[in-house]
């Protein structure tokens, strides 16, 4: 039992005066995921039952791989945002939720340097 | 975790079916939600046949005649009946709204009414909103300024004027707060649409001198920025204000102010 007023309940720890670049990058991200996604599905369906070379060395143009790069970290970055969001409205048991938003930032981490990293590689083993 | 079904204590049985009124020829069924405090039982609907052709037209008129013809124990808050006090806010037909400004014959087939989601009951249809008062509290509703008050008023443009439109004529009935899912599960730290709301109303007022600290309270992953933009809050409004708009508004604001 508590014996808190209610006001002092609300007050809580007070203002976190956060939150609104969490907002405005998932807002950003979004909206560049618009263009580098229609433009990566649509240079994949052109290179259908293409071989791995014509494919490499698409990939590993300086302007075609920094876009690959930019889609990559935007992919990720906004799903861990996303993510983030989702644990924190519906999970309301503090150590689950502090485990679940490392999991997901810890895997977003690796599996978006795993994706630049591979991008890296064809960029610089291009011949 | 998010509760996906009802605790134990909460689980609604049928209750009472009272007697069709005797020679009435235009009835209507309605079930409406009861809980006592004072009883160790779980909530119950109970049913209701009320004779339209000796009632108001409102949902309002019907349950202040069951109260006064059929069962006096029903309990629920009521005051102006004509949808500027707020009082008789509840879940009709599974919208939120107030009692005393929907048409019974809106409603198609039987009318169930419940009180507003996800908050306390205190008995039937009355909630707890202790809570959600707290809370307008906190974001501190009245105006702020540190130039001395001059002779007459504060003086207001047409322009400014207008911008307080749509804001002030919220009533704090709590429909959208109740109705926002996002309330429903962080309701403890999550303001809500209805209190989101009536800060902007200070923050849009052209005299108040207090928008930098009001925007710095409001700033935080829960008091804030928990509104998804759901939109249950517009759509319930029973006043057709647009309380996704006013935090809209507040979120460009905090944008605006870092840039």
């Amino acid at each position: 039992m508590s014996l808190r007023s209610p006001l002092a309940r609300v007050r809580g720890l007070g203002s976190a005066k956060d939150g609104t670049s969490h907002w405005w990058a998932q807002r950003l991200t979004a909206l560049a995921l618009i263009p580098l996604t229609v433009w990566f599905c649509i240079s994949v369906i052109a290179m259908s039952g293409a071989d791995y070379v014509t494919v490499a060395t698409w990939a590993g143009s300086p302007l075609v791989g920094g876009l690959l790069i930019l889609l990559i970290v935007a992919t990720f970055y906004h799903g861990a945002l996303g993510l983030q969001v989702v644990i924190e409205d519906y999970v309301h048991r503090e150590m689950v939720k502090l485990v679940m938003l490392l999991v997901v930032k810890a895997t977003s981490l690796v599996l978006a340097l795993t994706g630049i990293l591979s991008v890296l590689i064809l960029l610089f083993s291009r011949t | 975790m998010v509760e996906f079904a009802l605790p134990a204590n909460s689980k609604i049985g049928t209750g009472k079916s009272w007697p069709k009124p005797a020679a009435a020829k235009n009835t209507k069924i309605f079930r409406v939600y009861r809980w006592n405090p004072d009883d160790d039982a779980n909530p119950q609907v109970d049913t209701f046949e009320v004779d339209l052709d000796s009632c108001g037209p409102m949902v309002l008129d019907a349950l202040i005649k069951i109260k006064n013809e059929i069962d006096p124990t029903l309990a629920f808050r009521r005051s102006c009946r004509e949808g500027v006090c707020g009082s008789c806010a509840m879940n009709i037909d599974g919208t939120n709204t107030l009692a005393c400004t929907k048409y019974v014959n809106d409603v198609e087939g039987e009318v169930k009414v419940y009180p507003l989601p996800h908050m306390p009951v205190v008995k039937d249809l009355v909630p707890d909103l202790t809570h959600v008062y707290a809370q307008y509290a906190s974001i501190e509703p009245w105006l702020k300024a540190e130039t001395p008050a001059p002779e007459c008023e504060r003086p207001q443009s047409p322009e400014e004027r207008a911008r307080l439109d749509g804001f002030w004529e919220c009533i704090l009935c709590f429909c959208c707060s109740t109705a926002c899912p996002s309330y429903w599960w962080n309701g403890d730290r999550y303001l809500g649409p209805a209190i989101l709301l009536q800060a902007y109303r200070w923050i849009a007022d052209s005299r108040d001198e207090a928008t930098g600290e009001r925007l710095d309270q409001l700033e935080d992953p829960f008091r804030l920025y928990r509104c998804h933009t759901i939109m249950n809050c517009t759509k319930t409004c029973p006043k057709n204000l647009n309380p996704a708009k006013a935090i809209a508004e507040i979120k460009k604001l905090m944008v605006a102010r870092k840039g």
